[in-house]
């Protein structure tokens, strides 16, 4: 049996196009881009027509306002601290409660150790940004912004447009991470104010090892990593050319999937949503019903825990993930639900499905009859429930 | 991936004795659904013999958390009372052939809930065990310092990281770690004066507050010294005497000896060197005539380089440059 991955937000599969675009660069392709032989002429040609395509997908004015990274946790840092390096005379951060930790971390330590004084907006039941709070922590002593534009567990999408036309009335610079949203919803930077934004390759069918910080003309810049005049000198060391590639590949094939995306993609999502909420009770859908990436469903289910339900899943040849405390190692749940008052009878027992572009309807189907039996047999198993019914009430703990 | 053994994967499949116990005369429950991991464990003991004649399970939680449930089950039936009773947590993760150490808890789980069921069988009120076991340590999983004070002697725990492992105290706000250091402290201390920790192993709080300087003993074992590396032994000792201490300047002119004694070398190859400017530890020269672009010269050159080194008393490289 085929098995079915449903786990496209932690990371997808290299399309094979992608990987046969970037073979030649092992090979005869070596050169290094910035040697002034034909080696590297050619090479850096295919960086520049790569630069190109994340241009495209981005909607950017100009190609170079693309700088290619390791991935989303270098462009996050570096933006957030390229913000505040340009601002010395400003010392606040705003982002939100349920950010990627690229990002989290990132300001926990800024707080700690730098003195930067972080405000973290927090978000409702839905996962939607406080808008008022938003406004109460902009100020002028604000440097950078850091938002997400879609969420990695939930696929709550904020209103990042809007939210850097805010940022813009305080003269803070704005920063988005936009690695689960690049390819999944329609991006046109040139119509925005948004400063900065970090994508990730191997979250749309790139390799893994390569990511993008789109930086707007003009914006005042410092690079993280030193050494050298690659990419003009925001980011030092010589270029992944093999990755570089792949993510200008990977780009174009978003760009002509991104339709797929959001109309049988969204589909199948929503028939796994409402199939399981059919077949099983005690269960909820997380997230902003109205605004959601098209490929996720995040899925609480009461009274039980979710390592167990990816253990059976895994089992049956699903691979999706979870929000719970027992397969991070951390023995909280998700911050993301715990932001969003997800209470706990449901938040340790949340099942993350991500499709992608490569998910198909009998996929959707298997996963719908495999499920009901899993979350029946742990719920039996369960001291909170009792011949399909709750019970929680009954259990009264010596210890608790 | 956690790195599940054979075993464990094999209680959580296909859990034994799953299920309500519905003649269950002893019943424990340990944990709770905001910590991510409760049980109820039920017993049928024979009230004669006292021997645990058939025991099932009910647990919300992970993988690891079923498994230890079902191999406590398993480690229980047959026993009586008082045998079962001196099971550990230990048993519980060896008969699963061990846990990763993240998962340790389960089986503390598994040891706790059978506390809870002994206790009831025999009446006693679980309440006053609360009282016994002490005060409230982490509010976030309810363990109190009786709880902690076992897993840490039954486990040989030294350490903060690993008693959240097992107890999972800790865990989560972080505001009780300086009372779960103190209990980690006290209790260790009580392990070393019974013989079961070795005095350097036990955990002490001073170690955990601040880095206060080791004992002297440790001290005077491990003496710290900061020296410049050792000339090198040269076969033509330049400049005795001259070696380390040099200001700035006096390095410059020793620097510039060295070379002007080695020129006769490269002059008798047709060529010359010069010294164009010292920065820091390179020392950058002009290779001219023949020696420019020979190959030979930069073994030359290694000659140079070992000379300065040895005349200054620290490491030093010569690299050739073109004229400024």
């Amino acid at each position: 049996m085929q098995p079915i991955y449903l786990d496209n937000n932690a990371t997808t599969r290299t399309d094979p196009r992608v990987v046969e675009a970037m073979l030649p660069y092992f090979t005869e392709q070596f050169g290094n881009a910035s040697s002034m032989h034909a080696f590297g002429a050619d090479v850096g040609a295919a960086v520049g027509a790569a630069r190109h395509s994340l241009q495209a997908l981005l909607g950017a004015e100009f190609d170079h306002e693309v700088v290619f990274t390791s991935g989303g946790t270098e462009s996050d840092n570096t933006a957030i601290l390229a913000g505040l390096r340009v601002m010395p005379d400003r010392n606040e951060v705003v982002t939100s409660t349920v950010e990627h930790p690229a990002v989290l971390s990132l300001c926990d330590w800024l707080e700690r150790n730098e003195g930067v004084v972080v405000h973290r907006i927090p978000v409702d039941s839905q996962g939607r940004l406080d808008i008022d709070a938003y406004r109460a922590a902009l100020s002028d002593r604000v440097a950078v912004v850091s938002l997400m534009w879609a969420n990695n567990e939930t696929g709550t999408i904020f209103p990042v447009e809007g939210l850097a036309d805010l940022a813009k009335e305080v003269g803070a610079l704005f920063h988005t991470d936009a690695v689960q949203a690049v390819g999944k919803v329609a991006i046109n930077l040139k119509d925005t104010a948004i400063d900065m934004l970090s994508l990730s390759g191997h979250k749309l069918h790139g390799p893994k090892g390569i990511g993008a910080l789109y930086v707007r003309r003009g914006t005042r810049f410092r690079s993280l990593v030193r050494g050298g005049h690659q990419e003009r000198g925001r980011r030092a060391g010589t270029e992944n050319v093999p990755g570089i590639v792949g993510l200008g590949r990977a780009a174009e094939l978003a760009a002509a999937y991104m339709a797929d995306e959001t109309t049988r993609v969204r589909d199948l999502r929503d028939r796994l949503e409402q199939g399981l909420l059919q077949r099983i009770g005690n269960c909820f859908v997380t997230g902003d019903p109205l605004d959601r990436l098209p490929n996720t469903a995040n899925v609480a289910f009461e009274y039980i825990e979710g390592e167990a339900i990816l253990l059976l899943l895994n089992k049956a040849g699903i691979a999706a993930s979870s929000g719970s405390a027992c397969t991070s190692g951390s023995l909280e749940p998700s911050h993301v639900l715990r932001a969003m008052d997800v209470p706990f009878t449901a938040a340790h027992g949340a099942i993350r499905f991500s499709l992608s572009r490569e998910t198909t309807a009998p996929e959707i189907d298997r996963v719908l009859e495999e499920m009901p039996p899993i979350i029946a047999r742990l719920r039996e198993l369960s001291p909170f429930w009792t011949d399909g019914t709750p019970t929680a009430d009954a259990f009264n703990p010596a210890y608790a | 991936m956690w790195d599940y053994s054979e075993k464990v994967k094999e209680y959580f499949f296909n859990p034994k004795n799953a299920g309500v116990l519905d003649d269950a005369n002893a019943i424990g429950e340990v944990g709770a659904i905001a910590c991510g991991d409760a049980l109820k464990l039920m017993l049928k003991v024979n009230t004669d013999t006292h021997v645990i004649e058939d025991a099932r399970f009910q647990t919300f939680g992970c993988g690891s958390a079923i498994a230890a449930s079902s191999a406590l089950t398993e480690l229980i039936i047959g026993k009586t009372v008082d045998e079962a009773r001196k099971l550990t947590n230990r048993d519980i993760a060896d008969f699963l052939d061990g846990l990763p150490p993240e998962k340790m808890h389960c089986s503390v789980m598994g040891a706790e809930a059978l506390a809870a069921a002994v206790a009831s069988y025999r009446g006693e009120a679980v309440d006053d065990d609360d009282h016994e076991d002490g005060a409230l340590v982490c509010k976030c999983f309810g363990v109190d310092e009786g709880m902690l004070g076992r897993a840490i002697r039954t486990n040989k725990l030294t350490t903060l990281e690993q008693v959240t492992f097992y107890t999972k105290a800790g865990g989560s706000c972080a505001t009780c770690h300086e009372a779960v250091e103190e209990v980690l402290a006290a209790t260790n201390a009580d392990m070393v004066a019974a013989g079961e920790l070795l005095p350097g192993e036990a955990f002490t709080a001073r170690a955990a507050t601040a880095p206060a300087p080791a004992p002297a003993a440790r001290m005077a074992s491990a003496p710290i010294t900061i020296a410049p590396p050792k000339p090198k032994a040269s076969a033509t000792p330049a400049q005795p005497g001259a070696a380390a201490g040099l200001t700035p300047a006096q390095e410059i002119l020793a620097i510039g000896r060295v070379i002007d004694e080695m020129r006769g070398t490269f002059k008798a190859d047709g060529g010359d060197v010069s010294l164009v400017d010292v920065s820091g530890d390179l020392i950058l020269v002009h290779l001219t005539g023949t020696c420019a672009g020979c190959q030979l010269a930069g073994a030359t050159l290694g000659g140079v380089q070992a000379r300065i080194t040895s005349t200054l008393g620290r490491p030093v490289r010569v690299v050739p440059v073109q004229q400024v």
